[in-house]
């Protein structure tokens, strides 16, 4: 079965031979792939974004792509410039988040009790405050800039992990070779480490992702209502600007559709990153796969019916 | 009842957690932000009118701890400090004007996502590979990953501007008073149509994936399958046995979407200068109005939370373990 061989690959070949099978996966690979390719080298073949180099409000021609913006600047500058501080943000507000939630989710899950008790009312709180208000009060106060940006996105997203990672801690805490760790007197530290982390790699690669999405998102929502720093480009600002210059009501469409169909195209492909990686490591929607396959091959009809054993 | 007690409590704490967390942001923050905030109403108040303000904000040289139990008995008593943008309306005030228009405008849209998106799930996850599954899955997870005010954008920009079927803002025309007549809640509905739709829009698909992957496992579950061996009708195993208990988990995303979607829809007044919560919060911004921001934040806070308990009183009704539990 593939499943058991895969296991002794490394993760990259496991990767690559999903990507062989699963085109969701493969698609996400290669819109992802292509953005952060952009993110590091579009920047470096663009002009200065930040330039006025034409008339205001010019639709898209040849010599400017996707257009000029209200003051005058190439709007494909600011979108391929604009992607990198976008991608950094998201990415680098991702894996931060997940680590915070993964260190505090593990902590209320692993020692249970009086520890859970109170990690798991923070997190609530932190839940069922909503967020975008939180970060708007929290970015007012603070000077404009990147870092405030990723501190914000960081303070009003960790929870949602957390309380993942508490329940995914709660159900591995139970399981046997857990226990066989500890009355063995293994340390609480390596039990976590070597006996739980592991077993949560997939889960934390889809919270990585997710919460990737989720800080593109939300960055992109603050910076459009003024809260980032306008003076700089990103695909928030680029929003923000558009919508200060009016762009709507002069018909200029081109100042925001391509910010915004990047940004679905990067949510989207992320999305379809988690749901292949999914597919990929839990057995079950791996085996209905390869029923359905297997049946189609014979000629059946695939119907809902629970995938036994498939010889490969 | 212990189970709605200890709910309340929560939010309880998680009201006072939220309204602590507001006392103490300014004071932590760097750069001293009451100041720069009293220097924007110099000159404009008098001295004696200065220190009555610091008063109400609590921003005395008084010990923190007192600030902070003056703060709190103002904010009781629905006392959230002057606006500077609206100077000298009082923040309350200034919220009130608005807040009818953003519970409408996000709450309808939350309401008819989560019921459409719902049914969808269902039928996705009935026809498993049908139309719905395989076609309108993936296009609804596609329009959720637009940021909810760019989907506005693009919706003023084609139906508004370009076909001018729907007007390009606001909450009604100009030319009507409010009132309970026919033409008036028409035009509401008109202005509301567009920024309902794009909310509906971004966030259904989030409904169906989740109705959808819980009724499939529901779908596997031993007590569905009796039910169709005893050849119960099919409409009758998919709503009341299967879709029933699978409706749980998204009633308890139900309450933690609301803030999330009510954000959203924040942004998307904006785009469309629709006078709720959101068109002010963008004037608080411009403005530094910081007692004005944090006042929507307290205010927006108190209405999820609200919402949340709702919520929860309708899981009680739905789940009867949680009933169960209790006695």
């Amino acid at each position: 079965m593939s499943g058991s061989t895969a296991k002794s690959e490394s993760g990259f070949s496991v990767w690559l031979t999903a990507i062989r099978r699963d085109r969701k996966a493969a698609a996400g690979t290669v819109i992802i792939s292509f953005f952060i390719l952009v993110a590091i080298l579009g920047p470096l073949l663009v002009g200065d974004p930040k330039a006025p180099i034409g008339m205001p409000l010019q639709p898209p021609s040849a010599e400017h792509w996707l257009g000029t913006t209200g003051q005058g600047q190439d709007v494909f500058a600011q979108l391929v410039a604009g992607a990198r501080t976008s991608l950094a943000i998201g990415f680098g507000v991702g894996l931060v988040v997940v680590a915070i939630g993964a260190l505090i989710g593990i902590a209320a899950g692993y020692f249970g009790g009086r520890v859970d008790g109170l990690l798991s009312l923070l997190f609530n709180i932190f839940l069922v405050i909503p967020g975008l208000p939180l970060a708007i009060v929290i970015a007012a106060y603070l000077p404009t800039g990147p870092l405030t940006l990723g501190l914000v996105l960081v303070v009003t997203g960790w929870a949602w992990n957390a309380r993942v990672i508490r329940a995914q801690t709660l159900t591995q805490r139970k399981r046997d070779f857990v226990a066989a760790t500890i009355v063995s007197g293994e340390s609480s530290f390596r039990i976590v480490a070597c006996e739980i982390l592991p077993t949560m790699t997939s889960l934390l690669v889809a919270q990585v992702i997710g919460s990737t999405v989720y800080a593109i998102g939300a960055q992109v929502g603050l910076e459009f209502l003024g809260l980032g720093d306008v003076s700089a480009v990103t695909w928030g600002t680029n929003l923000y600007w558009a919508q200060n210059d009016a762009a709507l009501l002069t018909g200029a469409w081109w100042t925001f559709a391509p910010t915004g169909i990047s940004l679905a195209l990067v949510g989207f492909g992320l999305i379809l990153l988690n749901s292949g990686f999914d597919e990929i490591t839990n057995p079950r929607l791996q085996m209905e796969h390869a029923w359905r396959i297997h049946l189609k091959r014979r000629g059946h009809e695939p119907t809902r019916s629970t995938p036994v054993v498939i010889e490969r | 009842m212990r189970y709605l007690l200890r709910r309340i409590g929560f939010y309880l704490l998680a009201a006072w957690s939220a309204l602590t967390l507001n006392f103490f942001l300014p004071r932590l923050m760097p750069g001293d932000p009451a100041t720069a905030l009293f220097a924007r109403f110099r000159g404009r108040l008098g001295p004696e009118a200065l220190e009555a303000l610091r008063e109400t904000f609590g921003l005395t040289d008084a010990p923190l701890i007192s600030q902070y139990f003056t703060y709190l008995g103002s904010v009781l008593h629905g006392d959230f400090g002057i606006s500077v943008a609206y100077f000298p309306t009082p923040v309350m005030d200034v919220i009130g004007t608005g807040l009818v228009w953003t519970l409408f405008l996000a709450g309808t849209a939350v309401v008819v996502s989560f019921t459409i998106g719902t049914l969808l799930g269902i039928g996705a996850a009935w026809w498993r590979h049908g139309v719905i599954d395989t076609w309108l899955t993936p296009v609804f997870a596609l329009l959720g990953a637009f940021p909810y005010f760019w989907l506005a954008m693009v919706a003023l920009y084609i139906l508004g501007f370009t076909l001018g079927w729907f007007p390009l803002g606001h909450a009604y025309g100009d030319d009507l008073t409010p009132g309970l007549s026919f033409a008036f809640i028409a035009d509401v509905l008109r202005h509301a149509a567009l920024p309902i739709a794009t909310v509906v829009l971004a966030t259904l698909g989030g409904w169906l994936i989740s109705m959808r992957n819980t009724m499939i496992s529901v779908l596997g579950s031993d007590f569905v399958n009796l039910a169709r061996a005893k050849g119960l009708p099919q409409s009758r195993v998919v709503l009341k046995y299967a879709a029933r208990n699978a409706l749980l988990p998204s009633i308890t995303g139900f309450g933690m979407a609301l803030g999330f979607v009510l954000g959203g829809s924040l942004l998307t007044e904006i785009v469309f200068s629709y006078p709720g919560q959101g068109y002010l919060l963008v004037q608080a911004v411009r403005n530094q109005d910081y007692p004005l921001m944090q006042g929507i934040f307290l205010v927006i806070t108190l209405a999820v939370l609200g919402a949340n308990l709702l919520v929860d009183v309708l899981y009680l009704w739905l789940d009867p373990r949680t009933r169960e539990s209790t006695s």
